[in-house]
């Protein structure tokens, strides 16, 4: 009993930590104003890691992660508005570092395609349901033979 | 369309778009071989403008020039500039490319990238200097103006002090001879 409590607290502990709790480390790189730092998290949370590149600098540990969390904490105390802080770091790595791409002539293809595949599946399924239902004519009616036959068989089965 | 017809054109359908995918995937490989597609790089969003402004302190006991912005503003040539530290492992690999372009006699500039003065002092001191110009940014601050992600990166200004290429990685002797030598002779004019 006393063994198992040990990995129990862990795992619920583990289990309880608020998702991103890790994010900045250091409770020191924090802004002081709550309002502030819940804006430069999900301003960080919109921002891509350019090192492991599938993470956002929020849930980073790479050393340039932190410097931009820093820096998105600096440009936040100095009066910047949430859409300058991403300007400024689109400013000097391009549309790579936002996590959410831009609609351009070259990121048309990533966002149409959702629409796209939605209008082709709407356009089969209406091909499909058009043709369907002219095809189903009602099947010929039965020939007196064949009505006989299905009742000797039918009297066989009950036997 | 007849219905024998539709019924063909249909059975071609899968073919046509795994053919499609195909074409795609092949340019994709050949761009990787070409090395002008990396789905992992990031593209410099500084290509095509100036230099950005940076301050920063020399590099106490190498027996050269401070690198102010001034030397890369309008430099009157093309000039490289190189972000590098002691305990990048590319960085020495691609050394010996460097010395080779400082002893032709190009302006090698260096930026010391999150490096402690005397370590990246040592570095000089066992491998050659290569630069010209050198400065130090420890914090990494300068480097986020320019857009660095990571160690080696090296950019080539032109003469007016404009960024015309950035290569993040070590440049090779492959990169030196099919990209870097045709971009400086091209903007040497």
């Amino acid at each position: 009993m006393r063994r198992a409590a040990l990995p129990a607290a862990l795992a619920a502990a583990l289990l309880l930590a608020p998702p991103g709790a890790g994010a900045v480390g250091n409770p020191a790189d924090m802004l002081p104003d709550p309002a502030q730092e819940a804006r430069a998290r999900a301003i960080g949370r919109e921002l891509r890691c350019l090192v492991c590149q599938n993470e956002s600098i929020e849930d980073s540990n790479a050393d340039l992660a932190r410097d931009l969390r820093l820096l998105v904490r600096e440009r936040i105390r100095a009066g910047d508005s949430d859409a300058e802080v991403i300007a400024f770091l689109r400013a000097r790595y391009g549309d790579f570092v936002l996590l959410r791409p831009p609609f351009t002539a070259a990121t048309a293809a990533l966002w149409l395609s959702p629409a796209l595949a939605l209008a082709g599946g709407v356009l089969a399924i209406w091909l499909v349901r058009r043709r369907g239902g002219a095809a189903p004519a009602a099947p010929a009616p039965l020939s007196p033979e064949e009505q006989a036959r299905l009742a000797a068989l039918e009297g066989e089965a009950r036997r | 369309m007849t219905p024998a017809l539709r019924r063909r054109l249909l059975l071609l359908a899968p073919f046509g778009i795994v053919a499609a995918g195909g074409a795609a995937f092949y340019g994709m490989l050949q761009g990787r071989r070409r090395g002008d597609f990396n789905p992992r790089g990031v593209p410099s969003a500084l290509i095509g403008r100036p230099a950005p402004f940076f301050d920063l302190p020399g590099l106490p006991g190498v027996e050269v020039p401070l690198l102010r912005h001034a030397d890369v503003a309008s430099p009157g040539r093309p000039v490289i500039v190189n972000f590098w530290a002691s305990w990048c492992v590319p960085c020495v690999v691609e050394h010996p490319q460097l010395m080779a372009l400082s002893r032709e006699g190009v302006p090698v500039f260096g930026i010391a990238y999150k490096d402690r003065p005397e370590a990246s002092r040592d570095f000089l001191r066992r491998h050659g200097n290569p630069f010209a110009r050198l400065a130090r940014d420890e914090p990494g601050r300068a480097a986020i103006e320019w857009g660095v992600y990571g160690v080696p990166e090296t950019y080539l200004l032109d003469p007016r002090g404009i960024i015309r290429w950035r290569f993040a990685g070590a440049i090779t002797p492959q990169i030196l001879a099919e990209e870097l030598r045709p971009l400086l002779r091209r903007h040497a004019a």
